[in-house]
């Protein structure tokens, strides 16, 4: 817990780490502490979100975040209704506006939206009293699983300030990954971002990380490694030869993972590629937190869903 | 305390009470057998901190305690604008068969002890519910009653009651300050 | 403000005390102008004429009408987005009194049907159009397009704007059939395979916005192809919508070494940078794309030292439907033709302390001289009516009532602005905005 003075929530959104104060976010996760508790309980249910409606909004597909949100807003007693559109919207140029203002007909409180294209959220929020929480959205933001990934930080080491965190793997097309750089170097962490130039961002340098292509000596004396999926293909560029090589340079095993600190842990955003970006045996290690991961992600998106609503009230 | 404020508790009397309501509760449940002390956040978990003690140095028995926050229960969620600040409820025991005594400072419209009793049912079924409170002030706007009170303090709906305990704010006592102004 | 725009025929006018600025007859001065019959009588003090209106420009300058090279009018094909007469009048709006249009219509303009067409139309509502043409057939980049049939028709340029060719043996052979005719080749220096689904500058803000980008080096290795052209085979070649610091160096030494090159720059690269991207609009997503301050910077230098020769709009107009998707999904364009004098004249009159009659040349003079077409670009006795009346002080703030294209996709909304059109002649009529 911080000795800061706790500033309220009052914004009605959720779309990004980028634009949050450092206050803000850890009113989320020490929000988030007090909601774990809940989830340990024989009746998981609070009565806060009692009467509110919530509508998961996932234009891309998903299952483990859906289902995350789904139950965080069940045990804040909130009416949880899912809305996927068959295919892609981008595809078919769907009028992003249309659909919104039909749900925000329906006198939903907080919209959960998911899409393919980088700030779809943010270009949305402006037109809805709705409360908008990015679930993510195309290659930019995934604010809640980086928040899951630090308050899961910060549980097993005390802090976040001063920890050497390592991300491998796709950086270029993780969300997950900017997230956590805009909230991780916020909170003073030292991040490393490791893999091929080819799946690094232009200038990436300039938001405060450091990158270095050879995994040994980026992982070295990490406090915690995080890894990305990758994906060989992405918009028909070849990004590395074969996944063989990839999982030979930087995918992670017992051995390597030893370069980090002895109390290192490993996260991944999941879903894993067993034998591709980490071992087997690792990922079912006593080191490896990812299914923790699952299990605070709750907590999380309970806590990010309770500020919301006290917001949207407000503009009402 | 200040000059506008008038004393009706000092340290010497808290203590007093706080002896006779650990007294009580013995009495009632006829023994020290399953009892359970739970303080609502904040002062009223170093209360149930202090009659732990009590009932210790008495029947020389621990008594479990509880820690409960009923933030997320109030009924007044929706009125209010960012949301209140919520902070951990902490139970590491079982609450079924237990004779639970929730513990706060200040009973006054009842509004936070009923917050207390749906946190208390959803997180386990307790044989019995009994309330201590250090002040009772008066002016329920619910059906709610305390079975242990420390001291009755009949109070106008303008006045402030004020408790300050060593563990947070460096001394003891219950003060009533405001009321009609001069 | 969709009010149309009226052109009053003029049939005997005497402008009085208007400030002249016209480099190509060296003029700088306040003096009366006669035009009668359409056609621009004479220049002088104290002009006097029987029956004449008397048009009072004191405080006023008088410039060539503004010369355009780079517009989509989207006719054939488009005309939801823009029509030739709905273009005409956005050009008449900003004081253009002659546009060079692209020929990415539907069926695109690879032949003499579309060239002749367009230009019944620009002779239908009195405006100055001059086509230009394909490179390649249905800009496929592979085969030749009837260039010279489309020449005779009235094409002043060809070009596969929207898109390069990126088949270099193709590219040559193209380059040296336009050679033959004398036309000039447009060239939208764009590598493809780099940029691929760039939407915006690839940089330090894309990166930060989570958006894909298209770098510098597409834009630059094509510019450095297209001058190994020239410089194989002596064509005159444009580079269109200039926006890189690399490819504004390479064209300046191109010109130093003697090749026919030639250049222009668009006045959102010369006001904005990528910066603007912040709230992910798509108002904002252009090709190429808004760049960073150093290429901003650069454009600024090589406008001033000769390197980039005239500024052209690239006006692209497109439904609000079409622009309101998703930024991956949204075409490239802004509107451009009703803001072009005012964002000129604040940046680099204004901002930069440029001479009147410099921004004559960037926006009139040079413009005709790339396209020799002698009549444009200066004031002409008995040639008809093409200039334009200005008020270089006035304020204003650039909004919708200031569109008069069918689309509305502007960068520049609430910008504020200095130096204003108030009347355009075109032809010989006279338009009061």
């Amino acid at each position: 817990m911080t000795q800061n003075i706790k500033t309220p929530w009052t914004q009605k959104d959720l779309l990004g780490l980028r634009d949050l104060s450092v206050a803000e976010i850890e009113l989320i996760l020490d929000t988030a502490k007090s909601f774990s508790e809940v989830s340990q309980r024989e009746v998981k249910k609070v009565p806060v979100l009692r009467g509110k409606t919530v509508v998961n909004l996932f234009l891309e597909p998903s299952t483990r975040t859906r289902v995350s949100f789904e139950l965080a807003e069940k045990r804040l007693s909130a009416d949880s209704i899912g809305m996927a559109s068959g295919g892609s919207s981008m595809t078919k140029g769907e009028s992003l506006w249309d659909t919104i203002a039909n749900i925000e007909a329906l006198k939903v409180d907080i919209i959960v939206m998911r899409h393919g294209s980088s700030g779809a959220p943010h270009r949305v929020s402006n037109y809805t009293k709705c409360g908008i929480v990015n679930a993510g959205d195309g290659i930019n933001e995934h604010p809640t699983q980086a928040l899951l990934d630090m308050f899961t930080l910060r549980e097993i080491k005390g802090k976040i300030k001063g920890l050497k965190v390592v991300f491998v793997g796709d950086i270029l097309h993780s969300r997950v990954a900017r997230s956590n750089v805009w909230g991780l170097t916020k909170l003073g962490a030292e991040v490393v971002i490791c893999g091929p130039k080819t799946l690094i961002p232009w200038g990436i340098e300039e938001l405060g990380v450091k990158v270095i292509h050879d995994v040994k000596k980026a992982i070295d004396g990490a406090d915690a490694v995080t890894l990305l999926r990758i994906q060989m293909e992405r918009q028909n560029e070849t990004l590395f030869p074969s996944i063989r090589e990839y999982a030979s340079t930087y995918g992670m095993n017992t051995e390597l993972f030893k370069y980090a600190k002895p109390d290192a842990i490993l996260m991944h955003p999941g879903p894993v590629n067993r034998g591709v970006e980490i071992e087997s045996a690792l990922a079912d290690s006593a080191q490896s937190y990812i299914l923790k991961q699952v299990t605070n992600g709750i907590a999380v998106r309970m806590a990010v869903l309770y500020l919301l609503s006290g917001a949207i009230k407000n503009e009402k | 305390m200040t000059a506008s404020e008038k004393q009706v508790l000092d340290a010497g009397g808290m203590e007093r009470v706080l002896a006779r309501i650990a007294h009580e509760i013995l009495e009632r449940n006829q023994g020290i057998s399953n009892l359970a002390l739970i303080g609502i956040r904040t002062r009223g978990v170093f209360l149930a901190e202090r009659l732990q003690k009590k009932l210790y140095e008495i029947e020389k028995k621990e008594v479990p305690v509880g820690i409960l926050d009923i933030t997320l229960y109030r009924d007044d969620l929706s009125e209010v604008g960012p949301k209140p600040e919520v902070h951990e409820t902490n139970i590491p025991f079982d609450l079924k068969g237990k004779a639970v005594i929730l513990v706060d400072d200040v009973l006054f419209t009842g509004r936070t002890i009923r917050a207390a009793l749906d946190a208390l049912i959803d997180l386990g079924r307790p044989k019995v519910i009994r309330l201590a409170v250090l002040v009772d002030r008066g002016h329920r706007e619910l059906p709610i009653k305390a079975d242990y009170v420390g001291k009755n303090v009949p109070t106008s709906l303008q006045d402030r009651v004020t408790i300050r305990l060593k563990e947070t704010d460096g001394e003891d006592e219950a003060v009533i300050s405001g009321g009609p102004k001069a | 403000m969709k009010n149309k725009l009226n052109g009053q025929s003029v049939k005997n006018l005497i402008i009085r005390n208007a400030h002249i600025v016209d480099p190509a007859n060296k003029i700088d001065d306040v003096m009366d102008l006669h035009v009668k019959s359409h056609r621009i009588v004479k220049w002088g003090k104290d002009l006097a004429s029987e029956d004449a209106e008397i048009l009072d420009a004191k405080n006023l300058h008088l410039l060539p009408g503004l010369v355009d090279l780079h517009v989509h009018f989207r006719e054939p094909g488009y005309e939801h987005k823009e029509t030739i007469e709905s273009g005409a009048q956005a050009a008449i709006a900003g004081g253009f009194v002659a546009c060079v249009t692209m020929p990415n219509t539907k069926p695109a303009c690879d032949n003499a049907q579309v060239v002749k067409y367009q230009m019944e139309r620009a002779n239908v509502l009195n405006f100055n159009i001059f086509p230009s043409g394909t490179l390649t057939q249905g800009r496929e980049g592979k085969k030749i397009s009837e260039m010279a049939e489309m020449k005779d028709a009235g094409a002043v340029a060809v070009t596969d704007d929207g898109g390069w060719v990126m088949d270099s043996g193709v590219a040559r052979r193209a380059y040296e059939y336009a050679a033959t005719y004398g036309l000039p080749i447009m060239s939208h220096a764009e590598d493809h395979s780099i940029s691929l689904s760039g939407v915006m500058n690839e940089g330090i803000v894309s990166s930060k916005l989570g958006l894909r980008g298209a770098p510098n080096a597409a834009e630059d290795i094509a510019t450095a192809r297209d001058i190994e052209l020239v410089r194989l085979i002596k064509c005159h070649l444009h580079f269109s919508h200039v926006s890189t610091r690399g490819a504004v160096a390479m064209i300046r030494r191109a010109k130093a070494e003697g090749l026919p090159v030639t250049a222009e720059a668009t006045p959102h690269h010369i006001a904005l940078t990528d910066e603007e991207f912040v709230k992910y609009d798509t108002f904002y997503k252009m090709n190429p794309p808004l760049r960073s301050e150093k290429d901003r910077q650069a454009l600024m230098a090589g406008l001033e030292d000769g390197t980039i020769d005239a500024i052209a709009t690239d006006h692209a107009p497109h439904a609000l439907e079409e622009k309101d998707r998703d930024i991956e999904v949204a075409p490239f364009g802004t509107i451009g033709l009703e803001s072009a004098f005012g964002v000129i004249m604040t940046e680099l009159f204004h901002g930069r302390k440029w001479k009147l009659e410099e921004i004559v040349r960037k926006m009139s003079l040079v413009p005709a001289e790339i396209l020799k077409k002698t009549n444009f670009g200066r004031l002409k006795t008995g040639e008809q009516a093409n200039f334009i009346l200005v008020d270089t002080e006035k304020d204003w703030v650039f909004a919708e009532e200031h569109v008069h294209s069918r689309s509305f996709n502007s960068c520049f909304y609430g910008k504020k602005l200095k130096g204003k059109v108030l009347h355009t002649f075109v032809k010989g009529y006279q338009y009061a905005l």
